[in-house]
């Protein structure tokens, strides 16, 4: 596993020295500060009125802000997660890097493993810009910071099946923009894929709104550590890296 | 040290590489030489194990490269057409990163770094951006990070294309130094490139081999007689040029007698002797005991270009006349 890891390294380091990986925190940073001051006014608004109105118990921060604010971090990833893995094996594809890589003493589960690694590491660097915000709360509120860690956990989880499946699709193609464009088709899909089980009941519709990535991120966010939606997560991952190897390993019989 | 055995690549709809066998012995340098398209990128894949071949065995050092890619991975060093390079990294991060990868650690990795920027010429450019470099810069750096675990093998793929005359001859010189710690295949369109580097040359066109030998030999088989170049001077007096070929034509063995150059006391003849029979020493002999003075006698070496058009077009020649020779 140390090769994974000087993969890894190696793939930071691209994304570091490029503008990718700033732009993309830059991105977030707003995107997610605008939600979260919007989110937090709302807050405000509502526990003011409340006291007003005289009811006493408090609105709770875990509950009202936190998740579904955490809950929106995965809908911004959605459109973040194509654009960190789009160019992982395109873009070593398409300088002919790749042949360097296939041709060290490496596993190719060694590189893919690394690749998937680093980009697991940027999406949490995006993840920290969040826990800036939520820093405020802990400063100025009594939020729980257990149900926290949770959802982070579960947020890592779901980034990282969006992420297999990503370095899948850039496996597939020498095209950045084809890689990315795929990826984000694929995951919005597998976003709303729950959307037949509320009006099916079928078997089928059933696995669907099982499969659907979204889902599962539910209990999470409410703080519930539950072991269906862990594997669930684990074993997307586990089947696009799988993918991932397939197709490396298949692009050397074909090309 | 490596052994290609009936190797075959099937593509979906071609055979890139058909049936072709050779052997490469320990510290050689051996040219791989055919026209574009003709399977050199291919095979040097499967020697790299880059690509799985569709039949036939390959071995390098032992080690076949389909039951253990890793072995023969490490003992490997592949500089691809286009040198494999991260354009956003500096040259040093990227040989670190090679490096690493191929399995080099702490002093001894920083140790190799230092030598093959050295030998390679590309201690100048160490803390630049790879992408900011030229072609004969990326193209050394491509050949540094093919070096820099010292492998038994090194596999280049026209390693010279692209280049100015000067580091042209910079790389081939580098690459000939290379030699006897290293076994070298080079593959090349360019032929004075093989017949300055290379001993041993691999020939194939449209994935079949057509020749593997020697530079030397294959210029000799291509000529099938000898032939030899003469230059005869008159002693004291100027030479008769006339007298002198009619005595060379007298000598057993000889099939013809063509004057090439004459000056006011010597001339140059070229004799192309029978097919089989070696008429060198006869010439010399007939000089001297005629009272001239022998300056030369060479071998008429015939360029390893004709040697290569003569071999790849009489394959293109009897294939046309294999087509035609189908009733349609």
């Amino acid at each position: 596993m140390r090769n994974a890891w000087i993969i890894c390294r190696k793939e930071l380091s691209s994304y570091f020295v490029s503008p990718v990986a700033y732009f993309l925190l830059t991105m977030f940073a707003v995107v997610f500060g605008f939600f979260f001051w919007t989110a937090l006014g709302y807050f405000a608004n509502a526990s003011l009125q409340m006291q007003m109105s005289g009811q006493t118990f408090p609105l709770n921060l875990n509950e009202q802000l936190i998740r579904p604010l955490l809950q929106n971090v995965s809908v911004i990833s959605l459109f973040l997660i194509p654009m960190i893995t789009m160019r992982l094996f395109a873009e070593e594809k398409r300088t002919g890097t790749i042949e360097l890589l296939a041709t060290s003493p490496v596993r190719d589960l060694e590189i893919i493993i690394g690749k998937w690694l680093a980009a697991m590491m940027l999406y949490a660097c995006l993840l920290i810009f969040t826990a800036l915000n939520f820093a405020f709360l802990f400063k100025y509120g009594n939020p729980d910071w257990k149900p926290l860690l949770v959802a982070y956990l579960g947020l890592l989880l779901q980034a990282g099946a969006l992420l297999a499946i990503g370095t899948f699709i850039s496996t597939l193609t020498k095209n950045q923009i084809i890689a990315g464009a795929a990826t984000f088709g694929v995951a919005l899909l597998m976003f709303v894929l729950g959307w037949v089980g509320e009006y099916e009941s079928s078997t089928w519709a059933r696995v669907l709104s099982y499969l659907s990535i979204n889902a599962h991120l539910e209990s999470f966010s409410r703080g519930v550590l539950n072991s269906k939606d862990a594997v669930f997560y684990i074993s997307m991952i586990f089947f696009g890296l799988f993918l991932t190897a397939r197709s490396l390993e298949s692009l050397r019989w074909r090309s | 040290m490596i052994n290609v055995k009936d190797l075959t690549k099937r593509y979906a709809r071609t055979v890139a590489v058909d049936g072709i066998s050779f052997d490469v012995g320990k510290g050689q340098i051996v040219g791989f030489l055919g026209p574009n398209g003709a399977g050199k990128t291919t095979t040097m894949r499967i020697l790299t194990c880059f690509l799985p071949p569709s039949d036939g065995t390959v071995t390098v050092a032992g080690f076949d490269v389909l039951e253990q890619p890793l072995e023969v991975k490490k003992r490997i060093g592949y500089l691809p057409e286009t040198p494999p390079i991260y354009q956003e990294m500096e040259t040093d991060e990227y040989l670190r990163f090679v490096g690493q990868l191929k399995g080099l650690t702490g002093a001894e990795l920083e140790r190799r770094i230092n030598y093959v920027s050295e030998r390679c010429s590309i201690s100048d450019v160490r803390k630049k951006l790879l992408g900011k470099l030229s072609k004969g810069y990326r193209q050394r750096v491509g050949l540094a990070q093919a070096i820099i675990h010292n492998p038994d093998v090194l596999i280049l793929d026209e390693p010279t294309a692209g280049l100015d005359p000067k580091q042209i001859n910079e790389t081939r010189d580098l690459i000939r130094s290379l030699a006897g710690d290293h076994t070298i295949i080079l593959s090349t369109h360019i032929l004075p490139e093989v017949e300055q580097t290379c001993e041993q040359v691999v020939i194939i066109n449209k994935g079949r081999l057509v020749a593997t030998d020697s530079v030397r030999n294959l210029q000799a088989r291509a000529r099938g007689a000898e032939s030899v170049v003469l230059e005869v001077a008159g002693r004291d007096t100027a030479l008769d040029v006339g007298k002198v070929q009619q005595r060379l034509q007298q000598i057993a063995g000889v099939g013809g007698v063509v004057l090439r150059n004459q000056f006011d006391s010597h001339a140059v003849f070229e004799i192309e002797g029978q097919k089989g029979a070696l008429v060198r020493g006869d010439l010399a002999r007939a000089v001297v005991e005629s009272g001239w003075d022998l300056n030369e006698l060479r071998p008429a070496a015939m360029s390893l270009e004709e040697v290569f058009l003569q071999l790849t077009g009489s394959e293109a020649q009897a294939q046309a006349a294999g087509a035609e020779g189908v009733p349609a």
